[in-house]
C-alpha cells in the first residue's frame, strides 16, 4: 500500500483523540474476571480423583501386578525397552537422521528389573526370598529371561497368577514376584520405590514407570477418557476441562501420518515446532500476512473509525 | 571521559520515557473496540493467577486436597487458567486480524507468542504437580514426546520435584517478564492505526 499508509502506522498519531482512563479500565477488569473466576470456582469446582498407589495395585489387580514384575524380569515391559533417558535397551525414537532421545543421553538411570524388583526384594521378610535372589543371581542371563518368559506365559495362558500350577520351569521367578507383591500390598514398596535417593521424596519416577508398564494404571485412565486416541492430552479426569489449548497436539495424533508411526512422538514434536515457529513469524509469512486485508473483519472492528472518515 | 554506566542506564531507560506515553489519559478515536479489552482482561485473569497461586504456595503442595478452603483456592487457580487462556485466544486472533504487527510492532506480536508459549509450559507443569490422579497420567504420558526428543532427559516429567519449582519459580518469573515487556512494547509503540487509515489532523472528516 502506499508509504503514506506506513507512514501512519509508524508515527506517533496525531489525529483526533478520545479520553481514555487505562488504569480505570483494569481496575474494572480485575474486578469483575476475580468475580468471575471466583463464580466459576464455586460453581464448577476442581477435580481431584485421588493418585493410585502400588498398594492398590496389588490390592485391585493383583495378577496384573505379578503378570507386570515379571516382565520387568524378562525384560518385555514397556520400561525394560524404553531406550534413553532410562536405559540403552533401545535406540529411542528418531527424526529422520536425528537420534535427538538417544543423543541426550541416560541422565536418569533406569534398571527395571534390579529397581522395581531386586532391590525392593531385600526389603521382604519372606524366608523363602533369599534363597530364589540367590538362584535368579547366580543363574545366566538366558537362563533368566527364559525363567521370566515361560512363568509370564503360563500366567497370560491361565488368565490369573493365582491359577498358575507350579512348575520347576519358572525357577525362582514366581517366589520373586509373589515377595514383591506382598510387598506392595502392605503398602511398603511405595515408600521403597522413593526413598532410595532421599527418604524425603519428591521424585516418583520409579513407581511410576513400574504402574504405567502395567495394565491396571491404562484401565484407569481409559475409565477417566484420558488415553491418547479418546484426546487424553487435553481431557482432565470427570468433565472438566483439561489443557484445551492443547488442541493442536492432541489433533496429529489422531491423523494420518502420524496416527500409525512408530516415530509419532518426535514427529509431532517437530510439527508442532514448524508449526510454532510458523505462529512467531506469521507477520512476515506471504500470503497468511496479508489474510487481515482478504478477509476484512478488521472493517468491523473499526466500523466507527471508517465510518466517520468515509473510508 | 567515558560516560558513566549510571548515567547510561538512565539515558537509556527514565529519560526514554515520556510520561503522557506511559500513562496516557487519551488514545487515538479509533480505539473503541471491544476487542481491545481482551488484552486487559487476560493481564486481569493472570493477576488472579498470581494471586490464587501465591496463597497454595503458602500453604504447601498438599494442602488443598485436605482443606475445603484449598480446594476453593484450587478451583479459583484452575478457572483463572482456563479463562486466561480463552481472553489470550480471543486477543490473540483480535491482533491477528487488525495486522496489529504493523509499523515495526513485529517485536509486539514475537513477546505475545512467547507469552502464549511460556503460559502453555507454565500450566503443563501445573497439571504435573496436583498430586492426583490427573499428573500421575499425564506425567507418564507427556514424558514419551518430551523424551522422544531429547528434552527428557534434562526435563523429568515424573520428577514431582522438579515440576513443582518449575512452575512456582522459573516458569512464572519467565512469564511475568515477557509479559511486562509486551506491555511496555505496547505503551511505546501506541496503539496500532486501523488498516489503510488516514491520518486527518484536526478531527474527524
Ligand atoms: C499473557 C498473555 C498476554 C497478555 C497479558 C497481553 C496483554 C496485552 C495488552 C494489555 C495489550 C494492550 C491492549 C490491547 O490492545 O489489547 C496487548 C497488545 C498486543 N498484544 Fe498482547 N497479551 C498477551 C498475549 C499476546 C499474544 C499471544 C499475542 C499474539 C501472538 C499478542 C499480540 C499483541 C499485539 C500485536 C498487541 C499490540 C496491539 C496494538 O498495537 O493495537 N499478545 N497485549
Amino acid at each position: 500500500m502506499s508509504t503514506k499508509e506506513r507512514n501512519v502506522d509508524l508515527a506517533k498519531w496525531s489525529g483526533p483523540k478520545r479520553p481514555y482512563d487505562l488504569v480505570k479500565e483494569l481496575v474494572i477488569a480485575l474486578v469483575v474476571v476475580t468475580l468471575l473466576i471466583g463464580a466459576c470456582a464455586a460453581v464448577f469446582g476442581s477435580p481431584d480423583e485421588r493418585a493410585v498407589t502400588l498398594q492398590q495395585w496389588g490390592q485391585n489387580a493383583p495378577s496384573d501386578f505379578v503378570a507386570t514384575a515379571t516382565g520387568e524380569l524378562a525384560g518385555s515391559t514397556i520400561s525394560a525397552g524404553y531406550g534413553a533417558p532410562y536405559n540403552d535397551a533401545a535406540e529411542g525414537l528418531t527424526l529422520g537422521p536425528l537420534k535427538l532421545q538417544k543423543w541426550a543421553g541416560i541422565t536418569i538411570p533406569v534398571n527395571p528389573a534390579e529397581d522395581f524388583v531386586l532391590k525392593p526384594l531385600k526389603s521382604s521378610i519372606d524366608s523363602a526370598v533369599p534363597t530364589a535372589v540367590a538362584t535368579w543371581s547366580a543363574a545366566s542371563a538366558d537362563q533368566q529371561a527364559k525363567w521370566a518368559e515361560d512363568y509370564a506365559a503360563a500366567i497370560e495362558k491361565a488368565g490369573d497368577s493365582a491359577k498358575v500350577v507350579e512348575d520347576a520351569a519358572y525357577g525362582p521367578v514366581p517366589v520373586m514376584t509373589a515377595a514383591l507383591l506382598h510387598l506392595a500390598q502392605e503398602g511398603s514398596l511405595d515408600g521403597l520405590l522413593t526413598t532410595e535417593v532421599t527418604p524425603l521424596p519428591s521424585d516418583f519416577t520409579m513407581p511410576l514407570l513400574f504402574l504405567a508398564d502395567g495394565g491396571y494404571f491404562d484401565e484407569l485412565g481409559a475409565q477417566q477418557h484420558l488415553h491418547g486416541d479418546q484426546w487424553g492430552m487435553m481431557n482432565e479426569t470427570g468433565s472438566y476441562p483439561g489443557q484445551s489449548w492443547l488442541w493442536m497436539f492432541s489433533f496429529m495424533y489422531q491423523i494420518e501420518p502420524f496416527k500409525s508411526s512408530e516415530n509419532a512422538d518426535s514427529q509431532i514434536f517437530a510439527m508442532l515446532f514448524l508449526l510454532n515457529l510458523g505462529f512467531i513469524f506469521m507477520p512476515k509469512l506471504p500470503l497468511i500476512n496479508r489474510l487481515p486485508r482478504l478477509i476484512p473483519f478488521h472493517r468491523l472492528i473499526w466500523r466507527r473509525y471508517y465510518r466517520e472518515n468515509n473510508l | 571521559m567515558a560516560t558513566m554506566w549510571t548515567t547510561r542506564v538512565r539515558r537509556a531507560t527514565i529519560e526514554k520515557i515520556d510520561p503522557q506515553d506511559a500513562l496516557p489519559d487519551n488514545q487515538p478515536s479509533y480505539v473503541a473496540s471491544w476487542i481491545y479489552v481482551f488484552g486487559v482482561l487476560t493481564l486481569a485473569a493472570l493477576a488472579v493467577i498470581i494471586g490464587s497461586g501465591l496463597i497454595l504456595t503458602v500453604r504447601g503442595a498438599s494442602w488443598w486436597h485436605t482443606s475445603g478452603v484449598g480446594h476453593y483456592v484450587n478451583s479459583v487457580h484452575l478457572w483463572a487458567v482456563e479463562l486466561f487462556f480463552v481472553f489470550m485466544v480471543v486477543h490473540l486472533w483480535g491482533k491477528f486480524w487488525m495486522a496489529a504487527w504493523r509499523g515495526r510492532r513485529f517485536a509486539t506480536w514475537v513477546t505475545g507468542t512467547f507469552c502464549f508459549l511460556s503460559s502453555l509450559a507454565t500450566a503443563f507443569t501445573g497439571y504435573l504437580i496436583q498430586g492426583d490422579f490427573d499428573s500421575q497420567w499425564i506425567a507418564t504420558q507427556a514424558k514419551d514426546g518430551l523424551n522422544s526428543v531429547g528434552i527428557g532427559s534434562f526435563m523429568n516429567t515424573l520428577n514431582s520435584g522438579q515440576a513443582l519449582l518449575l512452575h512456582v519459580a522459573l516458569l512464572p518469573l519467565g512469564v511475568g517478564l515477557i509479559v511486562v515487556w509486551h506491555v511496555i512494547l505496547v505503551r511505546k509503540n501506541g496503539v496500532v492505526p486501523p488498516l489503510d487509515a488516514k491520518e486527518i489532523a484536526g478531527g474527524a472528516a
